[in-house]
């Protein structure tokens, strides 16, 4: 029995009939576990050597180094393999036309009609908004013609970035000669309407909406944290009507659900709830976690998991922000202020490398909650659930005073001057002997500060925690240590391969983005690492840096398909590049890129940065890595800017060895130092971050710092002055001018200053004599407890704490 | 005097009028969250047999690739039918064979009122108390079961026999009042024949469904009230000129 017919048998059957029929023939069925993507059979692909367009010719002897032609003999081949990895309960989310026709046999003639309507160039259709004429693309629905021509229609299910659902029906406008009102935001426009925003039929529309709305939903906004920034409020107060009519309070009484318990970060008031289902969409569409649901049916229907279940998602706080009403707020600022009285100050987030954009409440010289601002090119307007709320980290373990180290080997609060003039005559007598290690929170100014320093003093030891191969151009050439082609662009690329990296972790949003490309642009994403769970599809190629060579040879079956790609976006993880064959890793990954048809402009390969710092440092000529200090064997004096990783061991260090530890925090870099100079966090200072794809953006003042914590910059200029090495600056502005003549991109707010050189990156990247090994690649992220705690800020963070605790609970629990 | 009386009178009729809380009246007998209980919970393993794992096969090849989860109403009644009621593992299970979320299983369960999501009985008896059924008698028909099962409404009996449950209109009104015991409809109940339908259950023997007022299905109950005469020919009512 063919399954096209049987749909025609099983009109007449009853249950019973249908039951007993159905297992005359079992045909096969049910193999979508693995499957190779789309097929490979045409491979007219005349382009090898990949687009060069935009490298600039340098001779290559200005940054040629010592380099060895040769090259170790090649290891014998082992048989490459492929899986999918899907994610435990397939999502079913996004079916590909190739994929649907290829598992239903359907022939693609079929859809043929379907393809010469779309190969029509669009035309402009017009319609009128209020009696304004807009011309928009067919397929724009009314409520985005109303935005064209500024007429704001109100909403509470729709969201620009999520799918439509048109559930909640307070869009409803008047079309002329339409029966009823319509839901714009589902509603694609005709040509020639006239949509009537504010007709008395609109009005009647939106105050009956808004008075089911309010029914059941219960009025203490006087206790609800959403109170002030709440739509349904704002939407009862514009378009609501002026008084109630609902007096069912004695018989039916209003609506009332019970409260969900979703984990430490979000607080739920599920009575609240008026069934947007923005937080579903949400969750299923971006976070890629199908928690969230909605149970039961008409009245009783509602929000939540149906077992008590924590939502699982490294972006889980977002829906605080898509909650329009007070039922999803945020657990740690509950009760804490109320909106007017908050100042918002715009800012960038550093606990990961992406500069993600936020907006820092804060109250009587308190932060009392870090919310994202929209940024097209980074964020969109999603945060990470570490950038949002390890801000009470920013509270704890602080370092508050200047301290020195005294007799009995404690470190003992002491005034600037003393600090400042012990650790000055130690510096005036180690000379040129001194060395610096930049950790992950340190700001541009405070980086060019110190090394501006350590330059005067004759010491060139300025080096990052991180370390970056140095093999072929290392660090010489930003195209190395760049996420080369952007953010915003991943989720245009057709392929990804993921090098030793875990997005989901190490870069959220980053991962958001490719999630994004997943669903709505069909592209294929590839990982080269440990399996781990990235919430979204992909196929696992290998465990280590020979799949790369595989690739690189064709002998891998994947190399085929990266090699068709027209978009393909390499990204490989900086934690990798750490390994001891990372220089050989980057030259195979960048020598793969550059075999790739990619279009012109295009910038296949890509470093995902971990730490904010990182690209600024580098930028600025700092060394990556800690081992230039580790050869220094006459080291007398060691200066740690909020370097807390344990890169250096104390028996890294030679015995008489003065460590200077200036950060924020009181971790483990100022439990080794003989002097701790206390500085400012990112959200008490005004500083330059450059993110992982080159844009520089400055944190802004939001709270002033600690105690007698200053601004680093400030610190090591006053160091300088006691030491006898003045640095030239005195203000903000001229440490900025000092940044602009280092590299004048660092002071060009908001834009990224693009990387290219990679022909000759490739070149002298071949001419090293690096070697790989065949060790698997292993990540320090692997799992969504690893996420939480991973620098100071968020070590010192008690929600963070709560949130690891809550991941091992649920993974403990049977749900 | 006057006033006093009034108040008094106030107090005595309406208790609670000084209550401010109220608490909503529950619409529907069933929980739309899980909770664990010993006959509930994801512990309790749940398998199709063999017998319904062939059925399962057969039904998810009805729907074409990327459409399996079409299957998922389907896969949940085998799995009641298979279990007598749809425990949390079951919908497990069937999340399992379709590959979704868990979330999208629950999500449809808890939807559809005939999913039954708590231990019930072999024979699931409900009786419908829409306004026709209930105006033909649905009330004496609902008592009778109370009294016979010694159950009441969204009860079970000890040996796990019958469950009792009210049920909104079942498009049975010409036959009212009416009972639905598992997939059978009993119609034109009186307190005997419902009477004698449990005992037959108890007994272990099957009633014969359908109307047991001698009716064969929906025609009218006594004779003919309409259309009694003979079928007018042709030109019936015309005017003569045409």
């Amino acid at each position: 029995m063919a399954p096209n017919e049987l749909p025609i048998k099983l009109v007449g059957m009853t249950v019973d009939d249908l039951m007993e029929d159905l297992y005359v023939d079992i045909p096969s069925g049910s193999n979508s576990t693995c499957e190779s993507g789309p097929s490979n059979d045409d491979t007219d692909n005349p382009f090898e050597a990949g687009s060069d367009s935009d490298d600039d010719d340098i001779p290559l002897a200005e940054v040629q180094r010592n380099l060895r032609a040769s090259r170790g003999p090649s290891q014998p081949p082992t048989p490459p393999t492929i899986s999918v990895w899907i994610p435990p309960e397939w999502t079913m989310l996004r079916l590909t036309l190739t994929r649907a026709l290829s598992r239903a046999k359907i022939s693609p003639k079929h859809l043929s009609v379907i393809t010469r309507e779309a190969g029509n160039q669009p035309q402009k259709i017009e319609v009128y908004i209020d009696d304004q004429k807009v011309m928009v693309e067919p397929g724009t629905t009314v409520l985005q013609a109303a935005a064209l021509v500024g007429v704001e229609i109100p909403r509470f299910c729709y969201h620009e970035r999520l799918a439509v659902a048109g559930n909640c029906r307070m869009c409803l406008v008047e079309v002329e000669k339409s029966p009823k009102p319509v839901a714009a935001c589902a509603m694609p426009v005709m040509k020639g309407w006239r949509v009537k925003t504010n007709s008395p039929l609109t009005r009647k529309a939106r105050e009956g909406v808004m008075e089911f709305l309010l029914v059941n939903h219960p009025l203490d906004c006087p206790i609800c944290d959403q109170g002030g920034e709440c739509d349904l409020q704002d939407q009862s107060m514009a378009f609501g009507s002026d008084r109630s009519r609902f007096t069912d309070i004695d018989f039916e009484g209003k609506r009332a659900v019970e409260d969900k318990d979703i984990g430490p970060l979000i607080k739920t008031i599920m009575t609240r709830c008026i069934h947007c289902t923005r937080c579903i969409r949400f969750a299923s569409e971006v976070a890629g976690i199908d928690d969230l649901g909605t149970t039961g049916r008409g009245t009783d229907m509602q929000i939540g998991t149906y077992v008590e279940k924590f939502f699982m998602s490294e972006l889980s706080g977002n829906v605080i922000d898509l909650c329009p009403v007070g039922a999803l707020t945020s657990k740690p600022y509950s009760f804490t202020a109320r909106p007017w009285e908050i100042r918002k100050i715009d800012s960038i987030d550093v606990l990961d490398a992406l500069g993600s954009n936020i907006v820092v409440s804060t109250r009587t010289n308190e932060v009392m909650r870090i919310l994202p601002r929209v940024n097209e090119e980074i964020n969109e307007e999603w945060i990470s659930d570490k950038s949002r709320f390890s801000y009470d980290g920013l509270k704890r373990q602080r370092l508050v005073a200047p301290m020195l180290r005294n007799s009995d080997c404690e470190l003992r609060p002491v005034d600037w001057e003393a600090a400042l003039l012990t650790t000055a005559k130690v510096i005036k007598n180690a000379g040129s002997n001194i060395a610096a290690i930049a950790g992950g929170f340190a700001d541009a100014e405070a980086l060019v500060a110190l090394k501006d320093l350590l330059n005067k003093l004759g010491s060139e030891a300025l080096c990052t925690e991180y370390t970056f191969p140095m093999n072929g151009s290392g660090t010489d050439l930003r195209s190395n240590y760049l996420l080369n082609n952007g953010i915003a662009k991943v989720e245009e690329a057709d392929l990804v391969l993921l090098i030793g990296t875990n997005p989901r972790f190490e870069a959220p949003i980053l991962n958001a983005r490719i999630r994004k490309g997943y669903i709505h642009n069909e592209s294929e994403i590839a990982v080269i690492g440990p399996e781990i769970d990235l919430r979204y599809e992909y196929q696992h190629i290998g465990t280590d840096p020979e799949v790369l060579q595989d690739l690189a040879s064709g002998k891998h079956p994947f190399a085929k398909q990266l090699k068709k790609a027209k978009r393909p976006i390499i990204i490989v993880g900086s934690e990798t590049l750490e390994r001891e064959d990372g220089g050989a890793i980057l030259a195979a990954a960048q020598s793969l890129a550059s075999t790739t048809s990619a279009e012109p402009g295009w910038k296949v390969i890509n470093v995902l940065q971990k730490v904010a710092s990182q690209v600024a440092a580098l930028d600025i000529g700092y060394a990556p890595g800690a081992a230039k200090v580790r050869e220094m064997k006459n080291l007398k004096v060691l200066f740690l800017l909020g370097a807390d990783e344990k890169v250096l061991e104390k028996s890294d260090i030679p015995k008489d060895c003065f460590i200077i530890y200036q950060g924020h925090h009181g971790d483990y870099g100022a439990c080794i130092a003989d002097a701790v100079f206390p500085g400012a966090a990112y959200t008490e200072k005004q500083a330059t971050y450059v993110n992982t794809e080159g844009r520089a953006q400055q944190t802004l003042v939001a709270v002033s710092p600690p105690g007698q914590a200053r601004e680093d910059w400030k610190i090591i200029r006053a160091l300088s002055e006691f030491v006898g090495a003045k640095l030239p600056y005195d203000t903000l502005d001229e440490v900025r001018d000092r940044l602009e003549d280092v590299a004048p991109h660092l002071t060009r707010y908001g834009y990224s200053e693009d990387a290219n050189y990679f022909k000759q990156a490739l070149e002298l990247a071949k001419k090293s004599n690096a070697k790989m090994d065949k060790t698997a690649f292993c990540l320090n992220q692997l799992e969504l407890e690893d996420f939480f705690m991973t620098d100071t800020i968020s070590r010192a963070s008690p929600t963070m704490a709560k949130c690891i605790q809550a991941v091992k609970k649920q993974k403990e629990s049977k749900y | 005097m006057l006033s006093n009386l009034k108040t008094v009178a106030r107090f005595f009729g309406r208790p609670n009028a000084r209550l401010i809380q109220t608490t909503s009246t529950q619409q529907s007998d069933a929980l739309f969250v899980h909770r664990d209980t010993k006959e509930d919970n994801p512990d309790i393993p749940f398998e199709f047999n063999s017998e319904n794992l062939q059925r399962v096969n057969a039904i998810l090849a009805i729907y074409p690739e990327g459409h399996k989860r079409a299957a998922m109403i389907p896969l949940l009644d085998l799995a009641q039918r298979q279990h007598g009621w749809l425990p949390l593992s079951a919908m497990h299970k069937v999340a399992e064979i379709l590959k979704l979320p868990r979330m999208r299983v629950y999500e449809v369960a808890t939807f559809y009122t005939m999913f039954l999501r708590k231990p019930t009985g072999k024979y699931h008896v409900g009786v419908c108390t829409t306004t026709p059924c209930w105006l033909r008698g649905s009330d004496q028909i609902l008592n009778t079961i109370r009294s016979e099962l010694k159950i009441d409404v969204g009860g079970m009996t000890e040996d796990r026999l019958f469950s009792l449950s009210e049920l909104e209109c079942l498009g049975a009104c010409v036959n009212a009042p009416m009972m639905s015991i598992n997939d059978d409809y009993y119609e034109d109940l009186t307190v005997e024949d419902t009477k004698e339908i449990l005992a037959d259950l108890k007994a272990g023997k099957k009633p014969r469904a359908g109307p047991r007022s001698g009716r064969f299905a929906a025609e009218p109950a006594g004779d003919l009230t309409s259309l009694t005469g003979t079928p007018p020919g042709p030109g019936f009512g015309v005017r003569a000129d045409l």
